[in-house]
């Protein structure tokens, strides 16, 4: 049997420094480990490089493993969110293996485990662990021919796998498990190893059911939420009431003499309470948050002028593109300015983490995005090796980036620390995940773009003004209780990074063709508000303003939006989703009734994965300044497509929720304070504004490279309904999100 | 000391009686269909059945439900013998992380078990107390017109094979 590879000597960056054939010419961003390496079925590079998650991570023993009796297990570093990737992971892997994917074992993220993959971030897992397993478990299927072809004495040739065995003529057959020897797999990922045709799929592409959501839907234990070790002990933390307070008061006497408690935990400005129960762990919560005075400092800056702030706050200015001349002559020179406010993840579950300590090791199960990194920061946090600290990924509630997993996990393993032996659960309440979660940063944008004659765009200037969407552990100061304890780990310093991945900047630079362009990011250092990874980072605000700005152009140019995007675009893959979503909405010219607009908006995700269009219509309410999308149609190109059902499922996703952030979602905070403790000071979506009908066309393209899809709809879901917005009242609002004061400030009602 | 009748069994449990009924569940029966979402009545991930009808069981101190019905999502059914209800949600994929999701499913339970013909538009209007982050919404009002439809007598429509046998 060939145990999984306990990992490495090969860690992600010694590979980096000694491999030519990777990307060099940019530096690694911090976020790096969202890991971009080019990948492809059918891979196009020209020097041969292992493909995917393969590059950082050869040997195939530390992805798969046969066992004697047959039984096979795939290791991933990546984690379900929700997105379904623990069902899709198995179909790639059933593919080439020739199993059913109810055949193979999957486990995920988990560092005595798995492979360090980093984050499961960025809309990569099939890109990158996809296409990894997809190349070792064909490998793997070769392996076994081969070994099958000296057991059996029939050519290669002559034999196929099949159904977990090796079979060939005259009803030779060997058993995958038959084949199985001691370290068989531990070799190296080959560059260029042959993968199945799609005309022989029998698992990619195929409808196959979730495999998580039978225990959903029945009260299985799926979260760590849901965990209840025996033993285990309740513990809730208590936050300052601003990010920068210090403890001055704290008389936890009576706190400590309350039913059922264990333990009081202060460290330096870190509170937490450790009891029996769940209930008594809150009401001693309440009592501590009581009693413990603090002195605060206003820091924040101005909610109601945020520009003003992130004008003045530039550190340092980076060119994302400068293409052609800095200025041409044109017909006509348009501008515009737009911004988004401080957003929310919002998960309806607030974070939460177990962990334990048990003979020097910390153990933490955790929904953290990272196993690896986050194991790094909270051993640095409790100031021992890594190899001291387990990260186990457990599946919490919906993730869309960087939230409070990461901050609960280390919560929990410093809790633990005081009451060694017991397996301490740590449940965060609604306000502490509302106030203390890294938001999406706010930003502001302008573009300007010089038309000619024909009104063809020939100028292109672009300018955003934001904060690092990448604050992730990181350091023990990435962590709330590292900044709070004792020792009082300082952030990590956010320096300007330009990337092809895209981080602020993500998506800054339009598709569109267009001969001359100049793009940079007004980089802010300072974080006054707590902010990190939302889902789509820099590309939400971006492609908001871009498709906004589009829109502007056509009109100016007098062209329909459609057909002007249309114009300036030459990649047959992006004119093909924007041509399946005009046509499957119905895009016309006609005249709607009053107070109702059509809305048109393209992104291709960080220019280099999934391409998606979406029309939608909306009705705007003038009296109440409500908008209501009634219907959208997207199409989208994430190419060869794995589960079909998992790629709408998010999208329509995608739309509703950049729908809700678009239309209601603003952190508000005094100069002190977070002001949007739960959700009727952060409301978000709720059925009534539903749309009627969301329509998701999958454009697939068979044998070509997996392109990440999970957050593609966030931008061009803003811009539609900015469009649509400008389509039903001749007038445009530049700034996010659209709330009812706002529109009906803009209507003048 | 509090006594509780939960699907259909009756428990005596040992809790301050005033701990919300959210807590019992899932800590003292080890229930955990209902989640703790907020502990404000905002979001609904705790909703679960008391005679009928739809409550926020965060909010809801224990000894306020003592010998009244409670039925939560394992009530429905069990993983291997699905009610109507679960067969229609996993039958419509409609879940992503899924925490929201027996949540929905008990407040969308209690409209049906009251009214069996509900109109579409009446299930949109049930659910509005409750909130979904991953924007499975489109599914779940396909879901529970499934459902409602299932408990009726309507015939099963196809499923899927699952990609894996038991849990994910």
């Amino acid at each position: 049997m060939n145990a999984p590879n306990p990992l490495p000597d090969v860690t992600r960056r010694g590979f980096l420094a000694g491999a030519g054939a990777l990307v060099v010419s940019f530096a690694i961003p911090a976020e790096a480990q969202e890991g971009e390496v080019p990948t492809a079925p059918g891979g196009q590079a020209a020097k041969p490089k292992r493909p995917g998650s393969l590059a950082d991570m050869p040997s195939l023993d530390a992805w798969i493993r046969i066992d004697a009796d047959g039984s096979i297990t795939v290791f991933t570093g990546k984690a379900e969110l929700g997105q379904g990737t623990k069902t899709s992971l198995r179909q790639i892997a059933a593919e080439e293996l020739e199993v059913e994917p109810a055949a193979i074992k999957l486990v995920t993220a988990d560092t005595a485990l798995t492979p360090n993959e980093g984050y499961t971030a960025g809309s990569q897992t099939i890109q990158n662990s996809g296409t990894a397993i997809r190349y070792a478990s064909a490998q793997v299927r070769q392996i076994l021919i081969a070994k099958a072809s000296e057991k059996l004495g029939a050519p290669v040739e002559a034999l196929k796998a099949q159904a977990g065995a090796i079979v060939g003529p005259n009803s030779a057959k060997a058993s995958y498990g038959e084949l199985v020897s001691a370290d068989f797999l531990h070799v190296d990922a080959a560059a260029d190893t042959k993968l199945k045709p799609p005309a022989a799929y029998h698992a990619i592409g195929k409808p196959f059911a979730r495999v998580d959501i039978p225990a959903k839907v029945t009260g299985g234990e799926a979260y760590v939420q849901d965990m209840r070790p025996p033993g285990m002990v309740h513990a809730r933390v208590v936050r300052p009431p601003s990010y920068n307070a210090r403890l001055t008061d704290f008389a936890d006497a009576a706190v400590k003499a309350m039913p059922g408690v264990i333990a009081v935990v202060r460290e330096g400005d870190f509170l937490a309470v450790v009891a029996e129960q769940e209930f008594q762990a809150v009401r001693a919560m309440r009592a501590m948050a009581g009693v413990a005075k603090w002195q605060e400092q206003p820091a924040l800056p101005d909610q109601y002028d945020l520009p003003a702030f992130l004008e003045k706050s530039v550190s340092e200015v980076g060119a994302v593109t400068s293409v052609g001349a800095d200025s041409v002559p044109g017909a006509r020179t348009l501008e515009a300015q737009f911004t988004r406010a401080y957003q929310m993840h919002g998960s309806i579950g607030p974070s939460s983490a177990v962990a334990m300590v048990d003979n020097g090791l910390t153990t933490v199960w955790t929904h953290t995005q990272g196993v690896y990194p986050d194991r790094k920061a909270i051993a640095q946090m409790l100031g021992v090796p890594e190899e001291k600290v387990r990260c186990i990924h457990t599946e919490g509630s919906g993730c869309y980036g960087h939230n409070g997993a990461d901050d609960a996990a280390a919560d929990a393993a410093l809790i633990a620390q005081k009451v060694p032996g017991k397996p301490v659960r740590v449940q965060w309440m609604r306000d502490q995940e509302h106030l203390w979660e890294p938001y999406g940063p706010a930003m502001l944008t302008r573009a300007s773009a010089t038309l000619d004659q024909n009104g063809n765009i020939v100028s292109w200037h672009y300018d955003l003004w934001s904060n690092s969407h990448g604050t992730r552990p990181g350091s023990a100061g990435s962590l709330i209780a590292g900044r709070l304890m004792d020792r009082h780990f300082p952030p990590d310093p956010a320096k300007l990074q330009i990337s092809p991945l895209g981080n602020g900047d993500r998506n800054a630079i339009p598709l569109y063709d267009v001969p001359n362009q100049r793009v940079n990011w007004h980089f802010i250092a300072d974080m006054p508000v707590r902010v990190s990874s939302l889902r789509g980072l820099g590309a939400y605000c971006n492609v908001f303003s871009i498709e906004s700005f589009m829109d502007e152009l056509a009109l100016a140019a007098n062209a329909d939006p459609v057909e002007y995007r249309l114009r300036h675009l030459k990649d047959p893959r992006a004119r093909k989703v924007i041509e399946v979503a005009a046509e499957k909405f119905g895009w016309s010219k006609d005249a709607l009734p009053a107070g109702q607009g059509r809305g048109f908006a393209f992104a291709k995700y960080k220019n280099h994965a999934a391409y998606l269009a979406v029309a939608l219509e909306a009705d705007v309410d003038s009296d109440s300044g409500a908008i209501k999308v009634s219907r959208a149609v997207a199409a989208v190109d994430c190419g060869e497509a794995v589960a079909p059902d998992s790629i709408v499922n998010q999208t329509e996703g995608g739309i509703l929720q950049s729908m809700s952030w678009t239309l209601y979602e603003a952190v508000h905070f005094d100069r002190t304070r977070i002001l949007s403790p739960d959700w009727s000071t952060y409301p978000i979506l709720r059925f009534s504004a539903v749309p009627d009908s969301i329509e998701v066309q999958v454009v697939d393209n068979p044998g070509t490279p997996y392109l990440g899809v999970a957050e593609a709809a966030q931008g061009p879901t803003a811009g539609a309904i900015a469009n649509a917005f400008r389509n039903a009242t001749g007038m445009r609002i530049y700034d996010l999100p659209y709330t009812r004061e706002r529109v009906k400030g803009v209507l003048g009602v | 000391m509090v006594k509780l009748n939960v699907n259909g069994t009756s428990y005596d449990v040992d809790v301050d009686p005033a701990t919300p009924l959210l807590y019992v569940l899932r800590n003292d029966l080890k229930l955990n269909g209902a989640k703790f979402g907020c502990g404000l009545g905002q979001c609904g991930a705790c909703t679960v059945m008391v005679d009928g009808k739809a409550v926020f069981s965060c909010l809801t101190p224990a000894m306020l439900v003592e010998g009244r019905e409670i039925k939560t999502v394992e009530g429905l059914g069990t993983i291997d013998d699905p009610g109507p209800m679960q067969k229609a949600f996993i039958e419509q994929q409609a879940a992503q992380c899924g925490y929201c999701i027996a949540g929905m499913m008990m407040r969308a339970q209690a409209l049906l078990e009251a009214k069996p013909d509900a109109a579409d538009a009446d299930i949109r209007q049930a659910l509005e107390p409750n909130l979904c982050r991953c924007g499975t919404h489109m599914r779940i009002l396909r879901a529970v017109a499934r459902a409602r439809d299932l408990m009726q007598g309507k015939s099963a429509g196809n499923m899927a094979p699952s990609a894996a046998t038991g849990r994910g």
